[in-house]
């Protein structure tokens, strides 16, 4: 028997995932920004950013709204708990993006520091995180989110990698020490973001199996 | 991902419940009850009640035992007036107009009223859809508008072709269906909801309570319960009542998220008592 | 020690339980005895002369043997017809009132004068029909046999009417208020429907317990030897009949008077048969 509220959680979960395709494409343009010099659109992330603070804002209001009101349990109760969550983390990496955006900027004062090798790798593997996380979420996919979280420890060491480089750059050459330094701060957003597509993917578990795997080691099961 | 990616959010549209001042500001008002004030020989069971009831809503009257819900419902078609002894102060409107000075035979065409146990008569499913059709001498084709009223009651298909046969065939669910196609049938502008779905399981219930929810569009509902999932679930608007009086009153998602009276809470909580 | 009496007392309890229900059973035993008694006794007595003459021929002159109580039993059943006119409408539509418009104190009043009607000897309402009725006609006639038998069925009818009706649920009366129907609407189209099982009952009923009584015809409707056509002439009866024959000194009579009183007997049980069964197919369908 359909029930009437079937339609707010669609709409719950279309909101969600607009404001996902939304965090994702302000992650995409801030590295471009970086990487290929596009200021504009370093400028466009941020002018875009309260869109997705708004739509935070009105998930969560819908998710109270859902709990107070429908008594949802099981399946539909994991989703919205689920939902709240991921809400959380999509805004942080809207945040971090323009973290990034405002450090494109000053890089760009400079000419550039060395030829980007591992950074473009580091931003590309972090992007399919995000765009990964979402879809399993969209397609209620445990193996795709696993797969998220396997990808972290590369995120994780590329970070390590370009801290040193660029520790060494700044050491030989203290010209370089500003742009430099701001690079390092991207490669930090940068995982940082794949960490919350980490969160995000963890949370679709709990939403499809009903397992909270946020910390492997507590897991008394 | 990309593509139309360029639209701003939209929210969804301010429901009329932020001020607790007036819930229901915007909306067109159905009923009104002016301080009402209701006894029972002598003994006062209503305190200045006053309530505006919106068009086309649901508004769901909630509270304890003995708080007045039940009577406060049954002064709106004046049902109080089969009992001895009940006395009425103050003013009921609807749609402005004063309902205690109306003929209460023509008010309650207008004002239907399903009960908390199903009531069917003894009679055919037909002819006890038919009955308030030809007690108000309904000019049209009889039979369409029982269909018409089985369907919007959601109960066509399954009795279709046994409407000869007698009410009491039905189920317990079956027949708190036929009973409120047999209130829809003289298309009444409001109808009062008396317990609904209390003497019945929780299948039955949630489909009466999607069918409450379908034909809200061109009906304005109270309804009495002391289940308040049921208030949350089922209705735009949610009086909370405590020892004949109204405690407060606010849009239903304000209410159960944040009431603004400490004693709502404590009910709403299961706190109370 | 245990908080609890021990097996002996059990074993008196259930000794208990056993005397008493052997003892119900006993009583049920008789009642049902006496009532087959009295049939087996009218069957013998009066069986052998129970035949198609019986159902069809008037009586006999004094002195010849056979003939029959046809008239007798048309008789009967013309004076229950009387009856019924009367007790019926007064009673129902009276039950109507008591059950659905009085007060508290007139209900009070009407039922406590219903019960005391009802408890009025037969011979004294026979001494009332004969008053109102045969005295200013100057003579018998089925009218005042129907007219006395009427008063009797009044207060049965009555009371039937008002339970049954008081019984039909509250929830049933609102349910059709609450479409706009007025209460005198409500009480034919609902009320009555959901009753008329039980008062249908109720009639059948009283018309058996009427139908066998004899004192309030002896100066009403007297007896007639003769078919009596229209009503103003005495009619006779089967009560009568049985009186009639039962003391007379002729044997022939007296086996005669024995298969009036099966005949009589076996319409009163008929009736309260139907009754029943038309009580029981009712209570199916009423509500929980």
């Amino acid at each position: 028997m359909e029930r009437h509220f079937e339609k707010d959680l669609e709409e719950l979960k279309d909101r969600l995932v607009w404001m996902g395709s939304l965090a994702e494409r302000a992650v995409h343009q801030s590295m471009q920004a970086v990487l290929d010099g596009e200021k504009e659109m370093a400028n466009r992330v941020i002018e875009e950013e309260p869109a997705i603070n708004e739509l935070q804002i009105e998930v969560d209001e819908r998710v109270v709204k859902l709990l107070a009101t429908q008594q949802i349990t099981a399946g539909d109760l994991r989703f919205a708990v689920a939902v709240s969550r991921i809400n959380g983390d999509l805004e942080r990496i809207g945040d971090q993006a323009v973290n990034i955006a405002q450090s494109a900027l000053r890089i760009l004062r400079h000419p550039r520091v060395k030829p980007y090798v591992d950074l473009p790798r580091m931003s590309e593997i972090a992007e399919e995180m995000v765009r990964d996380a979402l879809n399993s979420l969209v397609r209620r996919d445990v193996e795709l989110a696993r797969n998220v979280l396997a990808r972290d420890d590369v995120v994780d060491s590329l970070r390590n990698q370009i801290f040193r480089e660029l520790l060494t750059y700044m050491m030989e050459n203290s010209a370089v020490v500003f742009p430099a330094f701001e690079l390092i701060l991207v490669a930090k957003n940068l995982e940082r973001i794949a960490d919350h597509a980490t969160n995000i993917a963890e949370d679709v578990i709990f939403m499809v199996a009903g397992r909270d795997v946020r910390h492997p080691a507590l897991d008394r099961r | 991902m990309k593509a139309a990616l360029g639209a701003s959010p939209i929210r969804p549209p301010a429901p009329a419940t932020k001020e607790s001042s007036n819930p229901v500001a915007g909306l067109q008002t159905r009923l009104e009850v002016r301080t009402l004030n209701f006894f029972y020989g002598s003994k006062h069971a209503l305190f200045d009640v006053s309530l505006i009831v919106p068009t086309n809503r649901v508004t769901a009257l909630i509270g304890p035992s003995g708080c007045g819900k039940s009577t406060l419902l049954r002064t709106l078609n004046r049902m109080h007036e089969t009992v001895k002894g009940a006395r009425l102060e103050g003013e009921i409107l609807l749609d402005g107009e004063d309902i205690l000075s109306q003929d209460v035979t023509r008010l309650r065409r207008r004002i239907g009223m399903v009960f908390q146990r199903p009531n069917p008569f003894p009679k055919s499913i037909f002819d006890n859809i038919a009955y308030g059709l030809r007690v108000n001498g309904f000019r049209g084709s009889i039979s369409e508008a029982v269909e018409k009223s089985l369907r919007r009651a959601a109960l066509w298909e399954e009795v279709k072709d046994a409407l000869h046969k007698s009410a009491y065939a039905l189920s317990g669910g079956q027949q708190q269906r036929l009973c409120i196609a047999r209130a829809l049938a003289v298309d009444p502008e409001v109808l009062l909801l008396d317990e609904p779905c209390s003497a019945l399981d929780p299948i039955s219930t949630a489909k009466i309570e999607e069918l409450l929810f379908a034909i809200k569009d061109n009906c304005t509902m109270v309804i009495v319960t002391h289940n308040m999932q049921q208030a949350a679930r089922s209705s735009d608007f949610t009086a909370f009542m405590l020892e004949g009086k109204l405690v407060e009153y606010q849009g239903t998602e304000k209410l159960f998220t944040t009431p603004s009276d400490p004693r709502t809470e404590a009910y709403i909580t299961g706190r109370f008592g | 020690m245990s908080a609890w009496a021990g097996s002996a007392h059990l074993k008196i309890r259930h000794g208990i339980s056993y005397f008493m229900l052997g003892l119900a059973g006993l009583c049920a035993l008789v009642v049902v005895g006496a009532l087959f008694y009295i049939l087996g006794y009218l069957m013998k007595n009066g069986g052998t002369s129970i035949n198609l003459d019986f159902f069809t021929q008037l009586p006999k002159p004094v002195g010849e043997t056979g003939g029959g109580m046809a008239n007798a039993i048309v008789g009967s059943m013309k004076l229950l017809l009387l009856a019924s006119l009367i007790g019926v409408p007064v009673g129902v539509i009276g039950g109507i009132y008591m059950a659905e418009f009085s007060g508290k104190i007139s209900a009070f009043i009407l039922q406590y004068t219903a019960d005391l009607l009802n408890g009025v000897p037969s011979i004294v309402i026979g001494i009332l029909a004969y008053t109102l009725v045969v005295l200013p006609m100057k003579h018998f006639s089925a009218i005042a046999g129907g007219f006395a038998l009427g008063i009797m069925m009044i207060p049965i009818t009555l009371r039937s009417t008002e339970e049954f009706l008081r019984g039909v649920p509250l929830a049933l009366r609102e349910g059709s208020m609450a479409l706009g129907a007025s209460k005198w609407r409500t009480i034919v189209s609902v009320v009555l429907p959901a009753a008329y099982r039980g008062i249908l009952t109720a009639i059948l009923l009283s018309l058996a317990r009427v139908a066998g009584e004899t004192a309030p015809l002896l100066f009403t409707a007297l007896n007639n030897r003769y078919w009596s056509p229209g009503w103003n002439q005495p009619i006779a009866s089967l009560p009568y009949m049985v009186w009639n024959y039962a003391i007379s000194p002729y044997d022939d009579w007296h086996r005669q008077a024995w298969a009036a009183g099966l005949v009589l007997l076996a319409m009163v049980l008929l009736t309260n048969i139907v009754a029943r069964v038309v009580l029981a197919r009712g209570s199916n369908a009423m509500p929980r």
